[in-house]
């Protein structure tokens, strides 16, 4: 093994780039997709069909297909399109699907609203009767009741299952390496591999990023969940 | 006297079922109504739809002389015709429910100044004062940073008594309030609520404590059936029962 050739400042720098941009595409997927899934597991937990079954449509169709296809059909398919091609030098908002990055980032922001929507809408379906009964009872409107009683009892309690969801989306970024110019953590280890031929160093670096990464994910989680999920915990512990 | 709650002939039903034939009820200032019967007699889907928890099918109900606006439904039900009105007309109809349904993510201070910021628009320090005060009033001071999965059940439920107070009612609504709780812990709330009437405090109590009944309230309703079989003073009602029914329903709840 030639672990030298990792530590020489070029690579090292090269790794730094690609950590760059694959927490930059995370917050950014995280971020956007959180916007658009707030709004949307509300209509998912509704009981009218007509609201919550184009949200279910759009859910089961992401979550049932590939992060790769998907990266695929935007960057290759959308973006290459004529009509699109046509308009992306001048006319917005099609000027952004000149960009990799936006292509990429577009493509896991649908991915993980789609994850985000179920287990917000599940966390907001499991809530306990009474404590809307207990808000309607005191005059709470409708929008009032999601606002301080549903969302937040629901989002504490969604807490677990999304930092799962980070943590694979943290992973799944790696997905953006198979677009030309976007050198992420696992684009940086194939540039190393193709120019010094050492594939297993140039990865097992990628892997110990990503090891890291997710540790410190875990670790913010967990302090997230001491914080806002204390009303569950057992007392004295 | 000024009449605090008016409920005229209320009818409502499930599907084919009704469950409630024509419930009236009225209370002034200063009333403990208690109401007994046995389950399924309709007494506590008849306090739920004084603040329109259900949807009764008929009658009216008013509220410190303001009535509700109701309409008919597609479905057959009546619906509030003005949902700020009824939110209003809520506020005014604390509810201490069976369950407590306290918010499990909210303090036990939290649940008590939540609505009276949100809803009654009661700024924060007087808001705060306000929760320390009732929280304190029924014997829980020194609990106010607990959440409610961390107190007992009738630790909870004055919580819940004291949500409801801090939303200085002009009626307060019991629905089985002691039903939930351990029998040692059931002597606490009611003493909490005996308080309260003594203080007087206009009171509607769906309950099965007969001694309750008898001893704290100045009114006695018994439901049968969906309809209101006997009613009166509690002593009068309880010592001399009229119907076979409530006769039945006594001797068995005293067993």
């Amino acid at each position: 093994m030639q672990f030298d050739v990792i530590f020489a400042p070029e690579t090292l720098l090269l790794y730094a780039h690609g950590i760059v941009t694959t927490l930059e595409l995370l917050v950014m997927s995280l971020f956007f997709g959180m916007i658009c899934a707030l709004p949307l597991s509300i209509l998912r937990s509704s009981d009218k069909p007509w609201l919550w079954g184009p949200v279910w449509l759009f859910t089961f169709a992401i979550r049932g297909t590939p992060l790769l296809v998907q990266v695929y059909l935007i960057y290759y398919g959308v973006g290459q399109l004529p009509w699109v091609e046509a308009r992306w030098d001048s006319i917005w908002p099609w000027t952004w699907f000149k960009g990799p990055l936006f292509c990429t980032v577009l493509a896991f922001v649908i991915n993980t609203t789609a994850y985000t929507i179920e287990i917000i809408a599940g966390a907001i379906r499991a809530t306990p009767h009474g404590e809307i009964e207990g808000g309607r009872s005191v005059g709470m409107s409708e929008p009032m009741l999601y606002r301080r009683i549903l969302l937040p009892s629901a989002l504490r309690r969604a807490l677990p299952a999304y930092s799962n969801e980070v943590i694979l989306m943290l992973q799944a970024t790696s997905v953006a390496s198979v677009v030309p110019s976007l050198i992420d953590i696992t684009g940086a280890a194939g540039s190393v591999y193709s120019t010094y031929y050492l594939p297993f160093e140039a990865y097992l670096t990628a892997g110990a990023i990503y090891l890291l990464l997710t540790l410190g994910l875990v670790a913010l989680f967990r302090l997230a969940e001491r914080r806002w999920l204390a009303y569950l915990r057992v007392r004295g512990t | 006297m000024t009449t605090k709650l008016k409920v005229v002939d209320l009818h409502k039903r499930f599907g084919a079922n009704e469950v409630l034939k024509g419930v009236s009820l009225t209370a002034q200032a200063g009333d403990v109504i208690s109401i007994i019967g046995s389950s399924g007699s309709g007494k506590s889907t008849f306090l739920r739809c004084i603040n329109m928890l259900e949807r009764p099918h008929a009658g009216a109900i008013e509220v410190a002389g303001e009535p509700i606006a109701l309409k008919t439904g597609r479905d057959g039900a009546l619906h509030a015709a003005d949902s700020g009105q009824l939110q209003r007309m809520r506020a005014k109809l604390a509810m201490v429910f069976q369950h407590f349904n306290l918010w499990a993510h909210m303090t036990a201070l939290e649940n008590v100044i939540e609505a009276p910021i949100r809803v009654l628009k009661l700024g924060r320090a007087d808001a705060l004062a306000r929760g320390r005060l009732y929280l304190e009033k029924v014997g829980l001071a020194g609990v106010e940073d607990r959440y409610p999965a961390h107190l007992s059940g009738g630790q909870q439920q004055r919580v819940a008594i004291a949500r409801a107070l801090a939303m200085e009612p002009e009626v307060m609504l019991f629905d089985e309030p002691t039903s939930a709780l351990d029998p040692e812990r059931v002597g606490e709330v009611l003493q909490v609520m005996r308080a309260l009437a003594e203080e007087g405090r206009t009171m509607i109590v769906v309950t099965h404590e007969m001694g309750f009944a008898r001893e704290v309230s100045n009114h006695l309703l018994f439901l049968h059936d969906g309809r209101v079989l006997e009613e009166g003073a509690p002593r009068t009602v309880l010592a001399q029962p009229q119907s076979d029914r409530l006769k039945q329903f006594l001797a068995a709840s005293l067993k």
